[in-house]
């Protein structure tokens, strides 16, 4: 039994600018087709001909970047609007969470508002006096409630209009990115709330970017890019292949802002662990290229934490060089530096460098917690002076499945002894 | 038709504290509250009678006796009309947000209007039944019509209501052009001169404005001597109100998908 079917839709946008949707009174009263007739640079085309169905009990996610047509899919989904084509069948009560409190009223109470809001999701009078206590409580409210909602707070204003949605008690529940906008505590609510509709067979469908919860939740997924399907099936396997996807494209963004031209002209700053970014040195060695390579010795520029990663700066002397030294710093994106070291701090004993040559830095474990780094590359005489010195010209991102917290992300694990059990580490 | 009834019916309860809502909403913060209810149409009562009677004395007012009286009887159910139609024009486009984010009957918003327009005439009809006794005209049994007249002038506006409330969605000009046309309406309704008064070819045109005979049927049963004898034509008009009523559903429905992107 499914109870969320979608056959093949299409959804037509006009673009907006043009004036009206219908020219005269009479194509708006007798014009069977509303958007058919318009031709390519006046409509948007947010849905392509998607197709899914969402098993009755299940939890589906629908994930795709901005603009993706997601949140039309869930506005199609919920009756709001019509597919230009195709079809899309829900079968029991359904509740959607996508603007929380729309339909408050500024002037008067929370205790009316809930009641009028619970009556427009479809509740009845009644129906709504017996969970008024529950959706206040839920809402943790309880002071505010005879208050009118103008003084609400606009964190209370969308926790009110949450839990009247949730506590519409559908078969059916609609959900787009609303759990960004609560603190900790009611997100966690939120979770053990949809949780507990799992656990009643009620059928839950998640437009959502926290990919995490995708896969912790979901039983299906589905990825939307720009109208069409682009991956159906286990969420694992869909977010995977939307967090690639992801990443290639950050990739090519970040390839194309690696600014290695930037030089600069005067002396070298005496520190440069506080310098602004930047390339310094006399060039009697230059640093040609830098790129991060992953085992497989592919070219990238985003990581998954714990990956194994190869810096390779190709260096060329100009003249043959008995004194140089190569150093490589990472820095996070608040310019903390995380680690930095060169091959003298290290010990090594230059003996000579002369033409084309390739300096291979490698880490096994790239060791951070997610988010951007800039990368500092140099090659220098032993006593700091520069031949060529590339203050954060390199970026890359880690991405991490994990939202830990520090500066670096060591290597651990974690040991229980008996008494405690615990699972999914 | 049937289908509209059902619906209305369904939505009675939430139509229901939509009202009650605009109605709080409406007079929270004012000193006065609800007493505006009355006071507005008292107020608008003395500038109408200042007016026809002190400043331009001219024929109306003179040869009608008790003229506050039968002022009153066509200001307060036009205030209804007028203000019902042009918060309609507007009630779609301000409530877009609810349209586009909760799936939602629409045509509540536009009969909300229409019932809150309805309390309003309902607060100011002790005001005229003091006017009445004030002026010692008798009540007569006439004043069971009045439900009657009531209802036509109901459904009427909610046809209105339906039509005005959709096609400013996608019209926006009708704002304005409503009105002027309620200005033009004003006037071409017998409301500050009697309806014998007009020239007869005036008569004629103006009998084809429904709203006429609702203003003339409001009269004779209330503050005019003699038996009324208007009903067959109440009845008529009641067939026509609900001919328009259905007229406007059709033209809410066909445009209902509509409106969630429009607005």
């Amino acid at each position: 039994m499914n109870a969320i079917e979608v056959r093949d839709v299409r959804k037509v946008y006009r673009r907006y600018g043009r004036r009206t949707q219908f020219g005269t009174l009479k194509s708006a009263l007798l014009s069977r087709g509303r958007t058919h007739d318009l031709n390519q640079t006046t409509t948007f085309e947010a849905l392509r001909g998607v197709s899914f169905d969402v098993a009755q009990g299940k939890t589906f996610g629908i994930v795709g970047r901005n603009g993706s047509g997601k949140s039309t899919m869930l506005k199609l989904i919920a009756g709001i609007g019509k597919p230009t084509s195709g079809e899309v069948q829900v079968h029991g009560r359904l509740s959607a969470l996508i603007e929380l409190g729309a339909g408050f009223h500024p002037e008067i109470s929370g205790r009316d508002n809930v009641f009028i809001n619970g009556m427009m999701l479809g509740l009845s009078k009644r129906e709504v006096a017996t969970r008024f206590d529950e959706i206040v409580a839920f809402a943790d409210m309880q002071e505010f409630i005879d208050a009118p909602v103008k003084t609400y707070s606009s964190g209370m204003y969308v926790r009110l209009g949450f839990s009247v949605a949730i506590n519409v008690d559908p078969d059916v529940l609609l959900v787009d990115e609303v759990l960004a906008v609560g603190d900790e505590a009611f997100t966690h609510k939120c979770l053990d709330k949809f949780a507990d509709f799992k656990r009643r067979g009620k059928t839950v469908l998640l437009v959502t970017h926290m990919l995490d919860l995708v896969t912790r939740f979901c039983d299906d997924a589905i990825w939307l890019d720009h109208g069409v399907t682009r991956a159906h099936g286990d969420p694992k396997r869909v977010i995977d292949a939307y967090r690639l996807d992801v990443a290639a494209e950050e990739n090519r963004s970040m390839a194309a802002g690696t600014a290695i031209d930037a030089t600069r002209r005067g002396d070298a700053p005496t520190d440069m662990s506080t310098a602004r970014e930047g390339r310094w040195g006399s060039r009697e060695a230059e640093i040609l290229s830098v790129e991060f390579l992953r085992r497989d010795g592919t070219a990238a520029h985003v990581f998954e934490s714990g990956e194994a990663v190869e810096i390779r700066i190709r260096v060329r002397a100009h003249q043959r060089l008995t004194d140089f030294v190569f150093g490589v710093g990472i820095f996070s994106a608040d310019g903390v530096c995380c680690y930095g070291t060169n091959t003298d701090i290290e010990g090594a004993q230059p003996a000579e460098f002369s033409g084309d040559a390739d300096v291979g830095f490698h880490l096994d474990s790239l060791a951070l917690i997610e988010g951007s780094y800039k990368i500092d590359v140099a090659v220098h005489r032993r006593d700091g002076t520069p031949y060529d010195y590339h203050r954060q010209l390199h970026t890359i991102r880690i991405a991490s499945q994990w939202k830990d917290t520090g500066v670096f992300r060591p290597p651990h694990r974690w040991t229980f002894s008996s008494g405690i059990r615990i699972t999914g580490l | 038709m049937l289908h509209s009834l059902r619906q209305l019916l369904r939505h009675r309860a939430l139509i229901q504290s939509l009202v009650a809502r605009e109605l709080k909403a409406r007079y929270r913060g004012s000193a006065l509250g609800v007493i505006w209810s009355f006071l507005n149409p008292l107020l608008l009562l003395l500038i109408y009678t200042f007016v026809f009677s002190v400043v331009v004395p001219g024929s109306p007012s003179r040869q009608i006796e008790h003229y506050p009286l039968f002022l009153f009887c066509g200001i307060l159910p036009w205030t209804w009309l007028s203000s019902s139609l042009l918060e309609s024009a507007n009630v779609l486009v301000a409530g877009g947000a609810l349209l586009r984010k909760v799936l939602f009957p629409a045509e509540v918003l536009p009969l909300v209007t229409v019932f809150a327009g309805l309390v309003h005439f309902a607060l100011g009809l002790p005001i005229l039944i003091a006017f009445i006794l004030y002026y010692r005209v008798p009540i007569t049994a006439d004043i069971a019509w009045l439900p009657l007249i009531v209802l036509d002038q109901l459904l009427l506006t909610i046809g209105l209501a339906l039509i005005v409330s959709s096609l400013t969605v996608h019209f926006r000009d009708l704002r304005d052009l409503l009105s002027n046309v309620l200005t033009l309406a004003f006037f071409a309704t017998p409301i500050v001169y009697p309806l014998s008064e007009a020239p007869a070819w005036a008569q004629t045109l103006l009998a084809l404005n429904p709203f006429t005979h609702l203003t003339v049927a409001y009269r004779e049963t209330l503050v005019m001597p003699g038996l009324y004898s208007g009903w067959p034509r109440l009845f008529a008009l009641g067939l026509l109100s609900l001919a328009i009523c259905g007229v406007g559903y059709f033209v809410f429905d066909r445009l209902r998908d509509t409106l969630a992107e429009e607005v």
